[in-house]
């Protein structure tokens, strides 16, 4: 038997003016999934993980989480899913101590100072846990957004290229605790890279998006069998290029 | 609403403050250059009374008044921009943190600026000018609480502003509140506005406060009329600018806008 998805999105769209970002996407996500995120830049990977993070509303469609729908259930929901991206920061005044006691109170979470703690040793965070985030280099800095990440024990996960700005050993061992949260705790987990052989390796399931609407589906491998490909970089390059030329 | 999401936004600029000099500094600079400034004109203006209409005493206790209210609209301005600035506006939406509770932190950490402005300038007017702002007595604590209300509408229009149009309307944080002063008649009364500026300026709960305080030093009279127009005002005007809120926040989700706010 299917297990019920803790994430179903129906015919998600998303117009801002005349431009269609995202359209009439369908899909879900299964309890204890990783489902990569694909896409070329513009694709509207980023749109669609801001409707379901609450932060734009979609023109259509529905977003529902835990069997909750967004719109009417937001704080219920954004208490259980986190985020994290290349792409945000954090206030750069304060310690990233400080940063993580700051979330675990905005998420209410009862023993905080162990809990940071935890997080902080996990992702191997201690020589730098009193450094101003001013003074973080990028790969610090994307591990104190996992680490706010991953401190409010979320059940759904939004990753949007975690491992970008990081070295190949630190992000070796972030997929390995991704990885480990998921077999431990059952975290679904949605993830988009531009490193083809991370999503190969991480991911469950794969949508790709193309011009805001989803082109193929499925595990990597029947992706790439289905397009007759070598592997999943070239797939990759014969939508970027298809979105380009039709652009 | 929760107590510890409004609390983890306190304890964020608390942290902040807490090891920031040009922050502290700018909280105390301005109201102490103020006070410094004005000051020395009360007193000139005292030496040459005979000249000058006996309402030159009013000055001190008007710009402690006034700079309450500044300092009330900037702590809620100031705290979303200081999110805007440190690109964490995303993470704050993103959690289940509500507008109200947002609100009510950025309202809480404006009264902890206010109180600490209220104590060095009321403090610096009795050491070097010995003005002592408790001679309005009874009634300075309700109009310090209006004035500080009046910041928050203020403050609450600003952001919402902001939001909206993104960082270059970053310089309304520091001028909006500036629109105002000519209508809130903070060092003169209201008689000396044109008449079509002086029903402009009744509709304003600032101008009422600083009536209010001028019934009080000269005539010892009670200002329950002004009080009484400046909290209905008052509370008209916020539950209108927290709506107005509201509507800003729904509409930059709408359009992607509260994203690329923070961008």
């Amino acid at each position: 038997m299917m297990a019920i998805p803790v994430l179903k999105a129906s015919a998600l769209t998303k117009r801002f003016g005349d431009f269609v970002a995202v359209n009439g996407v369908s899909f879900e996500i299964r309890p204890g999934e990783i489902l990569g995120l694909l896409g070329p830049n513009g694709a509207g990977k980023t749109t669609t993980i801001q409707m379901l993070l609450g932060l734009v509303t979609p023109t259509a469609g529905s977003i529902h989480m835990f069997g909750l729908d967004l719109s009417t259930h937001r704080e219920e929901i954004l208490q259980q899913v986190n985020f994290s991206s290349t792409y945000i920061s954090m206030p750069q005044a304060l310690t990233v101590e400080e940063n993580l006691c700051v979330v675990a109170r905005l998420y209410g979470i009862s023993d905080r100072a162990r809990r940071v703690n935890d997080i902080i040793k996990k992702l191997d965070m201690e020589e730098f846990r009193s450094k101003t985030t001013r003074k973080l280099s990028s790969g610090q800095m994307t591990r104190l957004t996992l680490a706010k990440a991953f401190l409010t024990e979320p059940r759904i996960l939004f990753l949007d290229e975690p491992t970008a700005s990081l070295d190949p050993d630190i992000a070796e061992k972030i997929r390995l605790l991704l990885k480990e949260e998921r077999q431990a705790s059952g975290l679904s987990i949605l993830y988009t890279s531009h490193n083809m052989r991370e999503m190969e390796e991480m991911s469950d399931r794969i949508i790709f998006l193309q011009r805001g609407r989803i082109v193929a589906e499925g595990t990597a491998r029947e992706i790439i069998d289905r397009f007759g490909k070598a592997d999943l970089e070239e797939v990759f390059l014969k939508f970027a290029r298809e979105q380009r030329q039709a652009s | 609403m929760k107590l510890h999401r409004i609390t983890a936004l306190l304890v964020r600029h608390l942290y902040l403050y807490r090891r920031s000099l040009p922050r502290i500094m700018e909280i105390f600079y301005w109201p102490f250059l103020d006070l410094v400034i004005w000051g020395f004109i009360t007193l000139y203006l005292a030496r040459y009374q005979s000249q000058v209409p006996g309402f030159v005493t009013f000055f001190l206790g008007a710009l402690i008044l006034w700079d309450m209210l500044f300092r009330s609209q900037q702590g809620i301005t100031i705290a979303f921009l200081e999110e805007l600035w440190a690109r964490n506006l995303m993470n704050l939406f993103a959690s289940p943190l509500k507008p109200s509770e947002f609100l009510t932190a950025t309202m809480a950490m404006s009264v902890m600026k206010v109180t600490a402005v209220s104590i060095v300038m009321a403090g610096s007017a009795l050491l070097f000018y010995s003005y002592n702002i408790l001679i309005i007595g009874a009634w300075l604590m309700p109009f310090v609480l209006n004035l500080v209300i009046t910041g928050w509408i203020i403050g609450v229009f600003t952001t919402s502003l902001i939001m909206r149009f993104g960082q270059e309307a970053e310089v309304l944080a520091w001028s909006m509140v500036f629109l105002f002063q000519p209508i809130s008649c903070v060092f003169y009364p209201l008689e000396v506005l044109p008449t079509w500026l002086q029903v402009i300026a009744w509709a304003n709960p600032a101008a009422h406060i600083f009536e209010g305080m001028r019934t009080v030093l000269s005539a010892g009279a009670s200002p329950l009329g002004n009080l009484a127009w400046a909290v209905c005002l008052n509370g008209v005007f916020l539950v209108m600018v927290v709506a107005w809120f509201y509507r800003t926040v729904a509409y930059c989700k709408e359009h992607g806008l509260l994203v690329r706010v923070g961008e």
